[in-house]
């Protein structure tokens, strides 16, 4: 599934116009990486967590020509699957999963 | 920030919608990605990342507390794959 093809199934679930899912969708993932860049984690329930982490700096290598590379201190956002969500990919009743209740 | 906090954020920034709307569809957004994550199907959001469901063998583990050996199940999880823009944006400091 792309983003074009959630923006249509939001827009078929919801009964809002495709340009105005779009939007949402769009707010969505720009906030979460707005408040990720801020430095700041992003909490959805029954869904996941993402928070950023810091890397430090090592001396790594090239693996197609083994010539020492330096990779730098870096920040990287790391997602955390939540419960219900963790349960549903696992259990693999391909389709008619249904967890409207929370 | 929490799910609260993006539908305020929708809200604000989208229009037209009044708070219960807001909250609605953006609650229909998680529950469609959750929907197709469940049943195996990757989704790609460009510019924010992918969500892969992996298939995970069988495989020996042990209690780390009592340092029985047991049998870890084939089982099937859920990774995510920041897209390089993402990382960038992480990694960039914005000036004003």
């Amino acid at each position: 599934m792309t983003k074009s093809e959630l923006i249509d199934a939001v827009a078929s679930k919801t009964n809002v116009t495709k340009s105005r899912a779009e939007l949402v969708v769009n707010c969505i993932f720009d906030s979460m990486t707005t408040a990720l860049k801020n430095g700041e984690g992003v909490e959805i329930r029954g869904f996941g967590s993402f928070t950023v982490r810091q890397y430090k700096p090592y001396n790594g290598r090239n693996p197609r020509t083994g010539e020492p590379v330096h990779v730098a201190s870096k920040r990287l956002p790391f997602f955390k699957v939540g419960k219900e969500l963790k349960e549903m990919v696992n259990s693999i009743v391909t389709g008619t999963v249904d967890s409207e209740k929370t | 920030m929490t799910k609260a906090d993006i539908i305020e954020r929708v809200y604000e920034k989208v229009g037209g919608f009044s708070k219960k709307e807001a909250a609605e569809i953006v609650e229909a957004v998680f529950q469609v990605m959750k929907q197709s994550l469940a049943s195996n199907e990757k989704i790609k959001i460009s510019g924010f990342g992918n969500f892969v469901v992996r298939q995970k063998k069988e495989r020996m583990g042990r209690n780390p507390q009592t340092g029985q050996p047991i049998v870890i199940a084939p089982r099937y999880v859920l990774n995510f794959k920041p897209s390089q823009v993402l990382k960038n944006a992480l990694n960039t400091k914005s000036q004003p």
